[in-house]
């Protein structure tokens, strides 16, 4: 690692990631059009996935992806935080625990046992929790993955010392503005649509599939009322309860639901 | 990084190895000269995918494994599915086939754009990343985002978007794509196979290090075209297997170093997967633009020096975009897009070629469709051990340079595999010893 000498006239951005699968940080790079404009703009000061050279903070603004699932990064996150003016989490995995927060619905023994011969070389936390959960997140980026167009809005906001323009409301909303007709009503499909954040710009509804909550929950999310009507439309309670828990298992109005399901109430 | 020297002992230590995907770290050894300790660390926090999805129904997988990587989540959904329809005897139809590759073409293309140009040439042009580049080539850079977008492009139009498309299941897709806009990529992709001629022009003229490994080749092999969604598995030894049976002698061991496991055919043989491994088994399959790629280039019948593997993903990036646009000519909207799968209890194997290699899923699922057992042989967990053997390699080829340059170049090493920590489950931390 080289470090490189601090330029004091821009903001400086860095990427940190914790457990994840690494898309959401490739959502910054599959901004082609906008990437080198973005790196002459700031300083990407630390961000291991595109760079070698790193410099010192404090950063003004830390993008971080991924959740905790062990020791050593809970006390790793509280050092970003320290160094960090702007924290602002990405993804599912940072915002809600992510996928592998299923763990918390089932022994992290037994997880282990699964995958690896020799859980004694594993040191892994029983749980799988949202950065918010162990700092103060100054911002939250929902979305599994985050959508690019969002993300760059939401670095510029910081640097730029304003609010991001990121709707709450729901998938409901984008269907009706790109005109796909209602699924659950016309067809009966299964579809989170009504209680999951906008901003994938609707895009399972467009080819005919039901919306799978990959944003989590909207603000107000009357899940039960969605629950209520996927039951009527006759699917199972563990389906339902399997459909709230996915990538934002954890997230608490997603959360809540399926253990509502599961308990058949 | 760190260096030290004593006496008895040299250490060089850089925490966190860059221009990867996911975490990981290594560590080499060296006494009297000798290269005594290689190790690929690999510290990415587990996130026990195959333990979550024991009691999730089969159509599930392709959405949840997509999770493993968001590089290349195509190869994981596409694995998926040809595994749970393996174990419930489905084969889909020409025109899903088609466009599965054609997806999957366009995820070859983004993956092997960002690694040629964001990942793996900053190092042949001391550079720290592609922003150092630009400012020296910034037409080289444009370039290689430009091929990058392209394949974004292809992946948005078939699968929804970029990263974990939304449009695949397990049968086929959940709605094909409108002919005009699949009929709109191809002058995108002419373009881009240009680019990526030009790619092979600028990446052949790099300097390499003169490193030759002795390479356990794998890949899928195919009759009719160069390997990415189906066929047989094919060994160095010129035996041929089913991904089935292959899936039965590739044994994984767990050891501490790596929340990985580590892959050995027979429980021997460590092996290598990727472009070198799909070049060598199958270059006589590429198409004739491909072919002569790779000639002018210099490149024989196999490349066995894996700095040069930059020039093989160049020529497979030629490849990808002449294929998804003869995909692309070719296509018309069919309905319906999916085959209709009707889950029965059995066990099912899934092999594809990942961009940075082979991608193995087995299932176990049960009558109703849940499944009961499931395992995944990412690529980067079955090269770690040939990604050691090729550290060993490079550093005692290497140890008249600095430390600075040596560790450089190990990094280098490891890179020239593109490896995906994230999925083999993650930290690089790099230590070079040298007493």
């Amino acid at each position: 690692m080289t470090a490189v000498t601090t330029d004091a006239g821009r903001p400086s951005l860095a990427v940190w990631k914790f457990a994840s699968c690494d898309g959401c940080q490739l959502s910054l790079l599959d901004c082609e059009d906008e990437l080198l404009a973005l790196a002459g703009a700031v300083q990407i000061a630390s961000f291991t996935e595109m760079s070698r050279a790193t410099v010192a903070g404090p950063y003004d603004v830390s993008l971080v992806e991924g959740s905790i699932t062990t020791a050593e990064d809970a006390g790793r996150i509280r050092a970003v935080r320290d160094a960090s003016r702007v924290l602002v989490t990405i993804g599912a995995c940072a915002t809600a625990g992510g996928i592998q927060g299923l763990r918390d619905f089932a022994s992290v023994g037994d997880y282990t046992a699964t995958v690896y011969a020799r859980p004694e070389y594993i040191a892994t936390l029983e749980t799988s929790t949202p950065i918010s959960s162990h700092v103060r997140v100054d911002y939250e980026l929902h979305g599994c993955p985050v959508d690019r167009g969002q993300l760059l809005e939401v670095v510029l906001a910081q640097l730029a010392g304003r609010r991001p323009a990121i709707a709450g409301h729901s998938v409901c909303q984008e269907c009706k503005g790109r005109g796909t007709v209602c699924l659950l009503v016309s067809k009966g499909t299964a579809c989170l649509g009504p209680v999951t954040r906008a901003g994938c710009g609707a895009l399972c509804p467009s080819v005919d599939r039901g919306c799978f909550g990959c944003f989590g929950p909207a603000d107000t999310a009357n899940t039960a009322s969605l629950a209520r009507r996927l039951s009527d439309d006759g699917l199972a309670r563990v389906d339902v309860s399997r459909l709230f828990r996915t990538f934002n298992a954890n997230a608490p109005a997603f959360r809540r639901e399926s253990l509502a399901q599961d308990a058949g109430s | 990084m760190t260096h030290g020297r004593h006496d008895t002992e040299r250490t060089v230590f850089v925490p966190g190895l860059a221009r990867v995907e996911g975490e990981g770290g290594l560590r080499v050894r060296v006494q009297d000269g000798a290269v005594s300790e290689v190790t690929l660390n690999i510290f990415e926090p587990p996130r026990f995918f195959e333990a979550l999805l024991e009691g999730r129904r089969l159509d599930e997988a392709p959405d949840i494994t997509a999770r493993i990587c968001g590089i290349c989540p195509v190869a994981y959904q596409m694995s998926a599915c040809r595994a749970m329809e393996d174990a419930c005897g489905v084969t889909v139809g020409e025109p899903v086939a088609a466009l599965r590759r054609l997806l999957y073409c366009g995820e070859w293309i983004q993956s092997h754009a960002l690694h040629v140009y964001l990942l793996h040439a900053p190092d042949f042009l001391g550079c720290e990343d592609a922003v150092q580049l630009a400012a020296i080539d910034r037409a080289a850079v444009e370039r290689g985002l430009d091929l990058k977008r392209t394949g974004n492009m292809v992946m948005k139009t078939v699968g929804g978007r970029a990263v974990h498309p939304v449009n695949v299941r397990v049968g086929g897709f959940y709605r094909a794509p409108d002919t005009d806009a699949v009929r709109a990529l191809a002058e995108p992709l002419r373009r881009a196979r240009q680019a990526a001629l030009d790619t092979v022009v600028w990446v052949a003229g790099f300097e390499f290090p003169d490193v030759v490994g002795d390479y356990r080749f794998v890949a899928l092999t195919h009759p009719d075209h160069y390997p990415i969604e189906d066929g047989a598995v094919a060994l160095w030894s010129g035996e041929e297997m089913s991904p089935a049976a292959f899936a039965d002698v590739a044994v994984e061991e767990h050891v501490a170093r790596s929340t990985a496991l580590h892959a050995r055919l027979h429980g021997r043989d460590p092996y290598l997967t990727g472009p070198l491994a799909r070049y060598a088994l199958n270059a006589t399959r590429l198409p004739e633009i491909a072919r002569q790629a790779a000639t002018a280039a210099g490149l024989g019948p196999t490349c066995d020096n894996p700095f040069r593997s930059i020039v093989v993903r160049a020529v497979e990036l030629v490849f990808a975009c002449d294929e998804a646009l003869r995909l692309v000519l070719g296509y018309e909207r069919f309905d319906p897009a999916a085959e209709v799968v009707t889950p029965r209890a059995g066990v099912g194997t899934g092999a594809t070629e990942a961009p940075r290699g082979l991608l193995v899923h087995r299932y176990r699922v049960d009558a109703d469709g849940t499944i009961a057992s499931a395992r995944i042989m990412p690529p980067t967990s079955q090269n770690q051990l040939t990604i050691e053997e090729d550290l060993r390699r490079v550093v005692e080829g290497g140890l008249t340079l600095t430390d600075e340059d040596l560790t450089w170049r190990c990094e280098q090493a490891v890179r020239n595999h593109d490896p995906c920590i994230s999925c083999a489950a993650h930290f690089l931390h790099v230590t070079v010893d040298r007493s």
